[in-house]
């Protein structure tokens, strides 16, 4: 089929490609643009491996083609990080509470997690449980993930008094 | 003893890994980021049926599209390769990556595409037309095990693969004086660890220097071995890149069949050539799926709880390739009375193959399901006596000074203390109120039950079970190499010999490498070697890598180390025992000025050789490859050896409640208590358990690799096999216990697998005390909501 012209914004930086409308956005990013980040895990929307915020709302790159992303706003888990390049604050959590291993389904978790504190800053445990429940990850049983997020909402609030 | 070891600056600290900083950043590099100039994508064709003759292949009109480079069927990949490894001597069962003549499972590759862009392929694919003639196959274990069933592999003449029996100790005379006997069928179904990312590879072949570069998402010993032996090219041609970040893989990443595919295209088209499996792909035809075993077991013990004897028939459903995946009726050996006095044991392991996806090793390498059947024995002898699931356990427990113990198959565990770690858990899991609150639950009329479960978990890795499964694999040496070096301005650099998969092996070398020089772990450097500059290594299996590589980099710490002193003492002036080592500094004891700083020693190393001892070598660098702790013997006439050299132990206490209307199973709380001796890192140490739970709990109540009675794979999509996620999984609340290892660098020993090893039988353990009250059992797993639901209410 085809290819059409795509231009949308990634991570803060317009970006312009083309590729066939089947293109999804998730191969889009990953093989189109180079942002690798986003990781590809089942491919039927179920593991959340890919997700990414598009205009701020978590997306699973592997259901949405690119074309329907064009002139949308993009954020990968390389767009968390600070404008100073520095991991950012849920970021830094996710260290200090070994909330990962692997680290394949960790873009889809920070992402999933980006957009709950981003939507509440003050989440319990359900609401953590809830926001992230659509994300599979094999390694930690998700009990070190949920003590980073509640780190990062402890370590948001405290900077934030 | 408590959790820290003495004096340590950084083992057993809460610290940091190494490896979290480039995932959180979305830097990781997996495969599926490697790119190489002019690389072609591939894609492969599954065969529909169960099993089929394959006629004709005519793949004219996909060779025929534009970007497509080349289409291989089995007949071409068969007559220029090798078939594939497999762990057994069974000459006629022949594994190869694409199908040859006859299919025999569905979801088998057929045909492979090469071509520009996977999208590509995959148009060509549906453009291959293959006529084949479906025959009958054997879907079922237990059939396949009939001589007069369908063969999967007519060459081999049978579906048997493995039929062993084993007597370790007087089973009969136990069995005759025993007051009572009991037997059960449990019934371990087909699941996996399924990483979330598929196995993928890159291949590339330089016609110039005569290698294969391969780039993979692997876990798996010898593998570089098995490429160069199926391609029938030297072992030295083959470099596989180890700093690939393993994307999970819990045993399963074993990618040959794909490797060998792709190593051949990328020698015959001269291109780099990539495979990244599709999770159809994966889960139909990876060949990645786990046990599949029914158990018949039977049990003599006394009227006081004693368990005295075991007579196991383990019949394990193999698949249509079985690789190494018969050796998991193997490895449990090493602990076949788990951690109980059990005087003398009877085994019979068999082996079949059948029309589905080939078996390989899972987390644990079969252990799993053998702790399933073993725990479920003790409730059953607890429940048959009326006597308390702890108290039973307490009277077969092996005691704290009984170690180093040998249990009956000739292994000696190394130390424990059983008892200690089940009280930790109870009282972590106030366990009189845990009880409470079950039977408040059951008061309101619903179903509540508490799981009681312990599981050893053999750490280290001597798989002399091989040798006892297949005598003309005579190999004893199981080893892990590392290296060190310091450069000439001080800076450490720790070289492992394998990949990484999560388990956070860059972080174990960092801080042994730190505790040993007194250097700061994160100034540490730590790289993968790749296959051709690596020491020998048996690859992160078998939980082996806190207790070998840890092993290894202790040795060649020790060495630089030395070396260090050597330098220091001549320089000084002084000897040795004269000198003393702080934080990297070296000074005399009785005149603290004399003395040479870190950077001193090192610059002079490097660049003063006339300061140099006489016949030193210049530069600061060593490498260490040692053996398994008490491994090298055979076995003796008696089938007895030592298998593994450390053994880890944890007490699993679940509460669940049952819904009585649909039969959901939720776990309302989950305790666990854990003894992995020295803890080198507390973070990974825990994260590891964590997630072992996860897994246990899914093979425990949902992961199944479900399959119809005509052999159609039904479980190909994260849809239909289902996962534990953040609702299914609860907070797990954790306490630890350190009874070191004697054996081990500093005390440690394995705690990959335990969580696996035991969540499954606890949380069986559980669901079968909230089905008690109804006089209920199930002893299969997964136990999931519909075969729940059908027992408690009828068949709908």
């Amino acid at each position: 089929m085809k290819p059409r012209n795509i231009s949308l914004t990634v991570n803060g930086s317009e970006r312009f490609a083309e590729a066939e409308p089947r293109v999804t956005l998730l191969d889009f990013l990953r093989y189109h643009l180079g942002v690798t980040g986003a990781h590809m895990g089942c491919e039927h929307g179920v593991c959340g491996a890919c997700s990414v915020l598009v205009d701020g709302e978590p997306v699973r790159a592997c259901l949405m083609f690119a074309v329907q992303a064009a002139g949308k706003s993009v954020t990968t888990v390389e767009g968390l990080a600070g404008s100073d390049g520095e991991p950012s604050p849920l970021q830094e959590a996710f260290r200090d509470a070994h909330g990962l291993q692997c680290g394949y389904c960790t873009p889809g978790m920070l992402i999933a997690a980006q957009a709950l504190l981003d939507e509440n800053p003050d989440p319990d445990e359900a609401d953590i449980r809830e926001a992230i429940g659509g994300n599979i990850c094999r390694c930690t049983g998700y009990v070190q993930i949920i003590e980073a997020i509640q780190l990062a909402v402890t370590n948001l609030r405290e900077a934030a008094q | 003893m408590n959790s820290q070891a003495p004096n340590t600056r950084y083992i057993a600290r809460k610290r940091r890994t190494q490896e979290d900083k480039r995932f959180v950043t979305g830097r990781g590099l997996f495969v599926q980021d490697i790119e190489r100039p002019g690389m072609l994508h591939v894609a492969v064709l599954p065969c529909p049926y169960p099993r089929a003759k394959i006629n004709n292949i005519d793949f004219s009109a996909a060779l025929a599209l534009p970007g497509v480079h080349a289409v291989l069927e089995g007949a071409e990949l068969a007559g220029a390769t090798n078939s594939l490894f497999g762990g057994l001597k069974t000459p006629g069962v022949k594994w190869r990556p694409l199908a040859f003549e006859m299919s025999r499972y569905a979801g088998e590759w057929v045909a492979a595409v090469a071509a520009d862009s996977r999208a590509i392929a995959e148009d060509a694919m549906e453009l291959i037309e293959v006529d084949y003639t479906p025959t009958d196959p054997v879907i079922d274990p237990e059939e396949a095990y009939q001589p007069n069933s369908p063969q999967v592999h007519p060459e081999h003449g049978s579906n048997v693969l493995y039929d062993g029996e084993f007597t370790w100790g007087p089973v009969d005379d136990d069995f005759a004086a025993a007051d009572h006997s009991l037997s059960f069928r449990a019934r371990w179904h087909r699941s996996s660890t399924v990483p979330i990312e598929t196995f993928g590879a890159v291949a590339e072949w330089d016609e110039g220097k005569g290698i294969l570069d391969v780039w993979a998402s692997i876990q798996m010993p010898n593998y570089a071995d098995q490429i160069a032996a199926s391609l029938g090219i030297p072992l030295n041609a083959v470099r596989v890149h180890q700093d690939v970040d393993v994307g999970g893989s819990y045993g399963v990443k074993r990618g040959i069949k794909h490797t060998v595919l792709i190593g051949y295209l990328s020698r015959k088209l001269e291109r780099p050539i990539r495979l990244i499996e599709d999770r159809l792909d994966n889960m139909g035809g990876g060949d990645a799926h786990g046990p599949d075993r029914i158990f018949d077991t039977q049990v003599a013990y006394n009227s006081d709880g004693a368990i005295k004897s075991l007579k196991i028939r383990a019949l394990d459903d193999a698949g249509a390739y079985p690789g190494r995946g018969p050796f998991q009726l193997g490895k449990p050996i090493a602990a076949i009375v788990g951690p109980y006095t059990i005087n003398s044991v009877h085994y019979e392991a068999i082996s079949v193959t059948t029309n589905k996806t080939g078996q390989v090793p899972v987390r644990g390498f079969g252990q799993a399901p053998t702790n399933y059947m073993l725990e479920r024995a003790v409730d059953k002898v607890a429940a048959a006596l009326s006597m308390d699931r702890l108290e039973i356990r307490r009277r077969n427990f092996i005691q704290p000074d009984q170690f180093p113990y040998e249990q009956p198959s000739g292994t000696k565990y190394d130390s424990g203390n059983y008892p200690a770690v089940l009280d930790k858990v109870l009282a972590l899991a106030d366990f009189d109120a845990l009880c409470a609150r079950r039977d408040e639950i059951r008061s309101e009329g619903r179903l509540a039950g508490i799981g009681v479960a312990t599981c050893l978990e053999p750490g280290g890795g001597n798989n002399m079970f091989e040798y006892l499964m297949n005598p003309s694999a005579e190999i004893t040496t199981f080893m892990e190499g590392a290296e060190a070096r310091i450069d000439g301005e001080g800076c450490i650099t720790g070289v492992m010999a394998t990949t990484t998969s999560g388990q956070g092996h860059e972080t174990l070398v960092a801080t042994i490498l730190g505790e040993e020089l007194e250097r700061e772990p994160d100034d540490i450097r730590v790289i993968h070697a790749d296959t051709l500059t690596a020491m020998p290594t048996r690859s992160p299996v078998a939980s082996r890598m806190a207790i070998m590589l840890g092993g290894a980099i202790t040795g060649a710490a020790a060495k630089l180390k030395a070396q260090i002193m050597a330098i220091a003492a001549h320089n000084l002036e002084r000897t040795i025992d004269q000198l003393e080592y702080s934080g990297g500094d070296v000074f005399d004891r009785n005149d603290p000025s004399r003395k040479l700083t870190w950077k001193e020693i090192c610059y002079i190393a490097h660049k003063q050789f006339h300061r140099l001892p006489e016949g030193a070598a210049p530069g600061l660098q060593a490498q260490h490859v040692w053996q398994v702790p008490l491994g090298g013997q055979m076995p003796d006439e008696n089938n007895k050896v030592q298998l593994y050299p450390c053994f880890s132990f944890q007490a699993h206490i679940p509460l669940v409640e049952i819904d009585p209307g649909t039969g959901k199973v939720t776990l309302l709380e989950y305790f666990i208590a854990h003894d992995c001796g020295t803890v080198i890192n507390p973070d990974i140490v825990r994260g590891m358990i964590m997630g072992g739970i996860a897994h246990g709990i899914g093979a425990a109540l949902y992961e199944k690799f479900q399959y119809t009675p005509d052999g159609q794979f039904l479980s190909a999509t994260f849809a239909d096999y289902l996962m534990p996620s953040t609702f299914e999984v609860p907070l797990v609340q954790d306490t630890e216990h350190c009874t070191p290892s004697p054996l081990t660098s500093h005390g440690q020993k394995g705690s990959g697998e335990g969580g696996y090893l035991g969540a499954p039988a606890a949380v069986a353990s559980a669901v079968n005390d909230a089905l008690s009250v109804r006089g209920l059992e199930i002893d299969q797993l997964p136990m999931r909501m519909s075969l729940i639901e059908e027992l408690l209410n009828g068949t709908p």
